[in-house]
């Protein structure tokens, strides 16, 4: 249940956004973060953008999805 | 998982393992570390001198069964709209279980948010829409946003049942257990919220190394590595491996507005009883949104499912095939106890992947 996934930003409007998350978008809650833009890369969990990830760390924890997904399931929701 | 790295991690353990000369337990506290031990087939790689501890950190299978049957009591009442994240729906009650009580007629809804819930509440105004809030400190900033929004909005039909639990607290309680437990791969994303610091002090006081893990098996292997070598140098203090979300301090913001909603009090676990501190409940300010008082939910005697032993699994006491109902009796497409139904419970891991 404490899984959470990184996410792109592609609007922001105060406190509500939009991501995109494995190729499709939906709402994102970006209260918890600070300043976020267009374009900035987050930790998503239930909704919520819990963290700011730098794009290399965000590029890092998805090639490891990338490859997880490859050989596995992706189980493990909430 | 890139081959070189996860040989270097190996040769790290092995060499830390031969020079402890004897068996350590480390215990991933979180379940959604579990599931990724599981699903890595960690256990098989790993050398005998590691042994990996389930901890308590599967959020419903710490749910206490009191909890569970006032969320099945709240499902049954005409007009209720019962909102929850899928692990719970299989949950089993004495006699029923949230899935059931569906079947049976009952609205219950799996959604993906609490901000889903708030939004059903919305576009439903007819009806009560009552959220069953469980989960640690990942899950409960974003909770408590969504019960402050729904008093600044005075959006009338909504409440929810609060069980949220921290966990710091019950990594002590597992220590005094008497699980023998040499460290902790403490929670990646709730430690993204409390920061590394906040292990510290536990740290210190126990002389216990704690390591901050990310969820990924070549991240498990970091953080075994880690944690054994840590073991040998005789080094308690905090930790990370997950160094790509975990800071030193914790989301300000988000523990922020959890103390705005919640009072930190006493919480009942399954199978270790009330921990001091450990729960989180609605601050009186928000009372009005507390569906227990709303649908005026009965105190219900401490209830314990007949044979399971969730309990003793969930304190490291035990491995899940220890119990005698381990795969007999108890599978998971026909689960007796919450260990054996959430994807990240140790025994439905055990169960799954060996």
């Amino acid at each position: 249940m404490c899984l959470a996934v990184p996410a792109r930003i592609i609007e922001a409007s105060g406190n509500r956004g939009r991501m995109e998350l494995e190729g499709n978008t939906r709402e994102v809650d970006l209260s918890f973060i600070d300043n976020p833009q267009v374009g900035d890369w987050i930790l998503v969990h239930a909704g919520f953008a819990i963290e700011k990830l730098d794009p290399a760390e965000a590029a890092e924890t998805l090639r490891i999805f990338e490859e997880m997904r490859g050989g596995a399931d992706a189980s493990g929701e909430g | 998982m890139r081959p070189e790295k996860a040989e270097e991690y190996l040769r790290r353990i092995r060499l830390a393992g031969d020079e402890a000369g004897r068996v350590v337990r480390l215990m991933e506290v979180c379940g959604t570390h579990t599931h990724a031990i599981g699903r890595g087939g960690l256990r098989a790689v790993l050398p005998a001198t590691v042994e990996l501890v389930s901890g308590p950190g599967c959020p419903v299978c710490v749910t206490s069964q009191r909890d569970v049957e006032r969320m099945l009591l709240l499902a049954r009442i005409p007009g209720v709209t019962v909102c929850t994240f899928g692990d719970m729906l299989r949950v089993p009650g004495v006699s029923s279980s949230l899935e059931k009580e569906r079947a049976r007629g009952a609205d219950v809804r799996v959604v993906y948010s609490p901000l889903d819930a708030l939004e059903t509440a919305r576009r439903e105004p007819g009806q009560q829409v009552a959220f069953l809030a469980v989960g640690f400190e990942t899950t409960a900033p974003g909770v408590a946003a969504v019960m402050l929004r729904a008093r600044d909005e005075r959006v009338g039909n909504f409440s929810a049942i609060v069980t949220h639990k921290l966990i710091l607290p019950a990594m002590e309680a597992v220590l005094d257990g008497g699980s023998n437990i040499d460290g902790f791969l403490t929670p990646g994303h709730v430690s993204v919220i409390i920061g590394a610091d906040a292990y510290e002090e536990l740290a210190g006081r126990r002389g216990i190394p704690c390591v901050a893990t990310g969820f990924e098996p070549i991240d498990v292997l970091e953080g075994i590595a880690m944690l054994l070598e840590l073991i040998g140098q005789g080094r308690g203090g905090s930790f990370i491996q997950y160094r790509r979300a975990v800071k030193r301090k914790g989301n300000e913001k988000a523990w922020g507005a959890m103390m705005e909603a919640f009072r930190i009090t006493d919480g009942e676990w399954r199978g270790i009883g009330v921990i001091p501190g450990s729960g989180l409940k609605l601050r009186d300010e928000l009372s009005e949104l507390d569906a227990e008082k709303r649908f005026n939910l009965p105190e219900l005697e401490p209830v314990e499912l007949r044979g399971c032993r969730c309990g003793e699994v969930l304190k490291g006491m035990i491995h899940p095939p220890e119990c005698p109902l381990f795969g007999k009796v108890c599978t998971p497409a026909s689960p007796v106890g919450p260990c054996m139904v959430s994807s990240e419970g140790s025994c439905a891991a055990r169960y799954r992947y060996g």
